[in-house]
C-alpha cells in the first residue's frame, strides 16, 4: 500500500491538538479533544474542517455537459445560473452506487464535481472508462484545498476576512451556489445541515486561509464530529449508508435521480437507469430511514433491526449530541413504518422509524 | 490533562481500577488513561446487582460517541453496588473516572486476588510500552 497521505493542513492539525488517525490512507484529526465539544460549537457558532483529502475534478470541453447527463443519475441540465451545485449519485450498471457527489456549473464547456475521498481510484478509473468516446478533458485539482466553514454564524466570519469586492459576492450566494473569487471557489454548501461555506484553496494559501479562520474564532472540528453532524442532518455516509450493491432508491437517493427530461431536452439514458427503473416500477423492497432509540444504549452500524415486515440493518448509528439520544439510519422493509426493535447485545430495544434529518439549521425535527 | 494514576489503586490490563471501600467491598472504575481513548462517554450499560462475576469477565459496556468498549470485572466476586448517578450522567466517567465516575462495587471471592493485579506504577508501565 501507499506510504500515509497528509494534507497541506497536516501541521496545523498538530498544532491545534489534533488526535490523528488513518483515513482512507490520509492521516486526519478525529477530533481536538472532544467530539461533543466540537459538533455543539458547529451547532451553536461556527467550525471548520479540512477536508482537502476530498477530490477535485475539473471537467473540460464541449461535450462536458451531455457526458454528465449520461453519468449521473441527477440531470446537470437543471443547472441553468453559473454556479450552481446539484447532487448526484454516480452508478453502475447495475444501478450501484460507485458513489455520491457534488457537482458545479461553472460553464456551458466547464463543470467541477468533488468525490469522495475514499472512492478517489475507484471513481478515477470509471470516469475515464466512460469518457473515452466523449472527448472531453479531466484534470485532477491535487493543487487545490478544501475547508468547510460550518455554523449559524459561519458565513459572516467567512465574508469578514474577504475584501469588498468579494465579500459581497460571497455574501449574496444562495444556497447550493458557488462563486469563484480571485484564488478561492466559495460554496454554500455543506456536509452538517447548518449554514456555511466550503472554501476551495490553493494548497499554498490553506495554512493561512486556516490561521485567518482561527483569529475569527472558527475552531477547528474533528471527522467525529463530521460523522454525527451529517448524520444529524439525515446525510448519508458512502461505504456506509450505501455501496455498489445498493441502489440510489434503497439508500434514500430517489429523490436525486431524475427520471424526466428538464424541459427542451431529450430522454436520458443514463448509466445504470434500466435496472433501477425496473426497480421502481416493482417497488423497491427495501428503505432508507431514521431510528430513534427510546431505550437506553447506543445505535450502531450492523445492528439487527426487528420490524412486523421482516429484518433489517443499522447501516450508522451514534448518540446524537444535539437531542441527547441515540440515532441512526437503517435499510429496512419497504412496508415497515412507526416503530421497530434493534438487537443490541442480545436484547431488543424499541426504536422510531423516522424520516430525517433529524437536526437542521440547530432544530430538531424528530 | 494528565490525572496520575492514584498509588493506593490496582490495576488491570483491560484499564479497571479497584479501591478498598473499607467494608469488604471494592469499587470499580476505568482510568483516566482508558477514559481518554474512548472519548465523550455517553451511556453505560452497569452490571446487576448481586450478580456474581468471574476475573476477567465482561460485565458491562461503556459506549462513547465513537465506539462500545466492554468492561470487565477485574476479580472473581458479587456485584454489591452500582453508580446510579452514571445513568443521568455518564460523562462523569471522563470528568472524574477515579472519582465520582466510578462504576460498581465488588465483593471479593478471594480478597488474596487482589494482590494479583497492577500497582499504579507497574500500571503505568504497563501502558506506556
Amino acid at each position: 500500500m501507499s506510504e500515509t497521505k497528509h494534507t497541506p493542513l497536516f501541521d496545523k492539525h498538530l498544532e491545534a491538538g489534533g488526535k490523528m488517525v488513518d483515513f482512507a490512507g490520509w492521516e486526519m484529526p478525529i477530533n481536538y479533544g472532544s467530539q461533543v465539544t466540537e459538533h455543539k460549537q458547529v451547532r451553536e457558532d461556527a467550525g471548520m474542517f479540512d477536508v482537502s483529502h476530498m477530490v477535485v475534478l475539473d471537467f473540460k470541453g464541449d461535450n462536458v455537459k451531455t457526458f454528465l447527463q449520461y453519468l449521473l443519475a441527477n440531470d446537470v441540465a437543471k443547472l441553468k445560473d453559473q454556479g450552481k451545485a446539484l447532487y448526484s449519485g454516480m452508478l453502475n450498471h447495475n444501478g450501484g452506487v460507485i458513489d455520491d457527489l457534488i457537482v458545479y456549473y461553472l460553464a456551458d464547456d466547464f463543470y467541477r464535481m468533488v468525490v469522495n475521498a475514499a472512492t478517489r481510484e475507484n471513481d478515477l478509473k470509471w470516469i475515464n472508462q466512460q469518457a473515452d468516446s466523449f472527448n472531453i478533458e479531466i484534470n485532477e485539482r491535487d493543487d487545490l484545498s478544501m475547508i468547510a466553514v460550518q455554523g449559524p454564524n459561519a458565513r459572516e466570519k467567512v465574508i469578514s476576512l474577504l475584501s469588498n469586492d468579494s465579500a459581497e459576492k460571497a455574501g449574496a450566494l444562495k444556497p447550493f451556489f458557488g462563486v469563484a473569487l480571485d484564488d478561492l471557489f466559495i460554496a454554500r454548501t455543506g456536509y452538517t445541515g447548518e449554514d456555511g461555506f466550503e472554501i476551495i484553496v490553493p494548497n499554498e494559501q490553506a495554512t493561512d486561509l486556516w490561521d485567518k479562520l482561527l483569529s475569527k474564532g472558527v475552531m477547528p472540528i474533528g471527522l467525529g464530529a463530521r460523522d454525527t453532524l451529517r448524520l444529524e442532518a439525515g446525510m448519508n455516509l458512502y461505504g456506509t449508508d450505501m455501496d455498489e450493491s445498493i441502489s440510489p432508491l434503497a439508500a434514500g437517493m430517489g429523490w436525486t435521480v431524475a427520471w424526466e427530461p428538464v424541459s427542451g431536452e431529450e430522454h436520458r439514458d443514463f448509466i445504470g437507469r434500466s435496472v433501477i427503473e425496473k426497480e421502481r416500477e416493482e417497488g423497491s423492497a427495501m428503505k432508507l430511514v431514521g431510528l430513534v432509540l427510546e431505550d437506553k444504549g447506543v445505535l450502531r452500524g450492523h445492528q439487527k433491526v426487528i420490524t412486523t415486515q421482516g429484518d433489517g440493518e443499522i447501516t450508522s448509528g451514534t448518540f446524537s449530541p444535539s437531542l441527547g439520544v441515540s440515532i441512526a439510519l437503517a435499510r429496512i422493509p419497504s412496508a415497515a413504518k412507526e416503530s421497530c426493535h434493534v438487537e443490541i447485545r442480545g436484547k431488543q430495544l424499541r426504536s422510531r422509524i423516522v424520516s430525517p434529518p433529524f437536526v437542521r439549521n440547530g432544530k430538531a425535527l424528530v | 490533562m494528565s490525572n496520575e494514576n492514584p498509588n493506593d489503586l490496582r490495576y488491570t490490563q483491560t484499564h479497571e481500577w479497584l479501591r478498598d471501600n473499607g467494608d469488604g467491598t471494592y469499587a470499580v472504575g476505568i482510568t483516566d488513561h482508558a477514559q481518554g481513548l474512548l472519548g465523550d462517554v455517553v451511556y453505560v450499560e452497569l452490571p446487576e446487582l448481586e450478580t456474581q462475576l468471574n476475573a476477567e469477565e465482561n460485565c458491562g459496556v461503556i459506549e462513547s460517541v465513537k465506539a462500545a468498549s466492554d468492561m470487565y470485572s477485574p476479580l472473581e466476586g458479587e456485584v454489591t453496588e452500582v453508580n446510579e448517578a452514571l445513568d443521568g450522567e455518564p460523562e462523569l466517567i471522563n470528568s472524574a473516572p477515579f472519582g465520582e465516575g466510578w462504576i460498581f462495587s465488588i465483593k471479593p471471592a478471594n480478597i488474596e486476588d487482589i494482590e494479583e493485579l497492577m500497582d499504579a506504577d507497574q500500571y503505568e508501565a504497563f501502558y506506556q510500552e
